[in-house]
């Protein structure tokens, strides 16, 4: 057995004396889909920075193939192949589909004495790319990318990131913001990453989408793991029930039974 | 930045009847972000070559606007940039006076050689633009209010730096021929020197922002400074050497300026601030950052100088040009953003019935 890709062993992080993630622990393995559920304000945007390196933890280890790591920004996590893609793709909605693709790592080619920009190859590739993850409708990539359903922003993204060889794909909520035909098109391209062999860290709140492509859970509540388990073990109701904490939901069906009644 | 550079892709999209290249290449004219930009500069011209006659026609008639445009379109371009890259500089207009003080302070007062009294000019606007890129990337105060700080600033130490040095608020400065040729001539009698160093910062600044990786950086840390970041783009240093050519290319207007009319005034300077704004708004260039291109900028600096003195030429009262420009200016927006989302949904889906999760 192999070890995981990235690995968190009991990390903590507590902002001031607010502590926001308790003891976390998780693992992902190559081509596996770790899905990272929890409802609004239980710490997944917390963990996400944690693992892009926006903020280090406040204690516990971070292990890649199983060799502690600590990123200082943003950069060092992606030089690790770490890439996250966030709702709304992170784009760049008035620039070019070749030029946002390639924003910080522009291909660049010799003019006499200058290096330009080379937006021919820009195009290409980018066009390739997300053509290769089903997006077929694009074929001109000086489109502006504002042009772009929300679906194909994701795919963008996501092509962008395994482009530049991403190993660990961060993806935040990505299926939150569209509609059901473009969330069940973003999710067929989660699972070709997970095909490419990429570990990919998805995380939503929507049950349904979680468990259609994971392989892999964690349920996070008030900044703690309440769960940890693996596909099939677990119907849609009990994690559902999970994620709004059990009891509270039961609370509030009977407040709202006494309101009928 | 060149209107032919269509990608035989562009040819497959349904564009109109006979789908040919040249019907292409009119489609994706038409959404060229200075598309807006040009439409507004030729309603200009041909307004002014109605009322303004054979006289705004005639060489000097150009060489009047053209004179105008090129002093307010070396500032324009670096101000594009920045405002490309989502800020403002409001302190170009105490950099451009204190500049023309320095040299001719430097080189008038003092009688150092003009080589000197330019260079420290240049430095003085650098050293500004430094100050404010430095003070805005670590305190994340809005550009808006560090730059008006500046603006106030620097203009109270040119006047008082000015009277305790130089003893008077407007100093002679008597330049070399050398010097005069390079920064502060007439070509042909008519046409000021500094038409060609604005030609060469077009070019220059066409390169930066149309064909090298600084440019894409420009347009994404305007787009979304998180997401630029991230992307691993230096964005303090960007924003930094923004504001530094911001500077440079303002006090290189205010030394141009001083050996160009032989002497210095403290208070010259303050109608470039707006003026560059409106110029580059007008070259579709959007306040919030993302979005923009040099043709656009240049076209937006050649209408406001236009309708700056063309007004001149029509025997109408001067006063009504700023009238013009206001107008002109919510037209051009209104135009640009009209064709900014042509250029949008040109690449928008085909109409998806939209099903909430």
């Amino acid at each position: 057995m192999t070890a995981p890709l990235l690995q968190l062993n009991s990390v903590n992080k507590s902002f001031g004396p607010i502590d926001v993630l308790h003891d976390i622990s998780i693992e992902v393995k190559a081509g596996e889909v770790l899905c990272l559920l929890g409802d609004n304000g239980a710490g997944k945007s917390t963990l996400i920075r944690l693992l892009s390196g926006v903020h280090k933890p406040t204690s516990g280890e971070m292990l890649m193939n199983g060799k502690p790591v600590s990123f200082e920004n943003p950069r060092e996590a992606s030089d690790h192949g770490i890439a996250t893609v966030h709702q709304f793709g992170g784009t760049f909605p008035l620039m070019s589909i070749g030029r946002s693709f390639f924003v910080g790592a522009e291909p660049t080619k010799r003019w006499g004495p200058f290096e330009v920009f080379d937006r021919k190859k820009a195009n290409e590739i980018a066009v390739r790319e997300m053509r290769q993850l089903g997006i077929t409708r694009i074929t001109d990539g000086d489109r502006l990318v504002g042009g772009l359903s929300g679906g194909e922003r994701q795919a963008l993204a996501i092509a962008r990131a395994v482009h530049f060889g991403a190993s660990v794909l961060i993806l935040d909520e990505p299926t939150a913001a569209l509609g059901v035909k473009e969330a069940a098109h973003v999710l067929r391209i989660v699972l070709q990453a997970r095909k490419k062999g990429i570990a990919v860290i998805f995380i939503t709140h929507q049950v349904t989408h979680a468990l259609t492509v994971g392989d892999h859970f964690a349920v996070l509540i008030r900044g703690m793991k309440a769960a940890d388990f693996r596909k099939g073990e677990k119907t849609r109701e009990e994690v559902t029930d999970l994620m709004a904490g059990g009891e509270a939901m039961a609370g509030l069906e009977a407040e709202i039974e006494s309101h009928l009644h | 930045m060149t209107a032919n550079s269509i990608q035989s892709p562009a040819a497959e999209h349904p564009a109109p009847k006979g789908a040919g290249p040249p019907m292409a290449s009119i489609g994706n004219l038409i959404r060229r972000p200075e598309t807006g930009s040009f439409i507004g500069l030729v309603c200009v011209f041909v307004f002014f070559a109605i009322f303004g006659g054979e006289s705004f026609l005639s060489v000097s008639g150009l060489a009047s606007w053209l004179n105008i445009a090129a002093e307010l379109g070396i500032i324009a371009l670096p101000i594009g940039l920045l405002m490309i890259a989502g800020h403002l500089d409001l302190s170009i207009g105490s950099v451009i006076p204190a500049s023309s003080m320095m040299v001719a302070i430097v080189s008038g007062h003092f009688g150092l050689p003009m080589p000197v009294g330019i260079a420290c000019s240049l430095m003085l606007g650098v050293a500004v633009g430094f100050l404010n890129g430095y003070l805005i990337i670590k305190t994340d105060l809005p550009s808006f209010v560090v730059t008006l700080g500046t603006l106030f600033a620097v203009a109270g130490l040119t006047l008082g730096i000015s009277v305790l040095v130089a003893g008077s608020t407007s100093v002679a400065l008597k330049s070399d021929p050398i010097s005069k040729m390079i920064f502060g001539d007439f070509i042909n009698g008519k046409f000021e020197v500094i038409l060609l160093w604005w030609i060469a910062a077009m070019l220059f600044v066409g390169y930066i922002l149309g064909h090298s990786k600084y440019g894409n950086w420009i347009l994404a840390l305007g787009g979304d400074k998180v997401s630029a970041r991230n992307a691993g783009i230096p964005t303090d240093k960007l924003n930094v050497a923004l504001y530094m050519a911001s500077g440079l290319c303002a006090a290189f207007v205010g030394m141009c300026q001083a050996i160009l009319y032989n002497s210095a005034q403290v208070s010259a300077g303050q109608s470039f601030i707006f003026n560059s704004i409106i110029a580059v708004v007008i070259g579709g260039v959007i306040l919030t950052g993302g979005y923009g291109s040099v043709i656009g900028i240049v076209l937006g600096t050649m209408t406001f100088a236009i309708v700056n003195q063309g007004i001149y030429y029509t025997g109408f009262d001067a006063n009504w040009a700023s009238l013009i420009i206001g107008v002109l200016l919510l037209a051009a927006v209104l135009l640009n953003n009209s064709f900014r989302a042509m250029a949008i949904s040109h690449a928008a889906p085909r109409v998806k019935p939209k099903a909430a999760p």
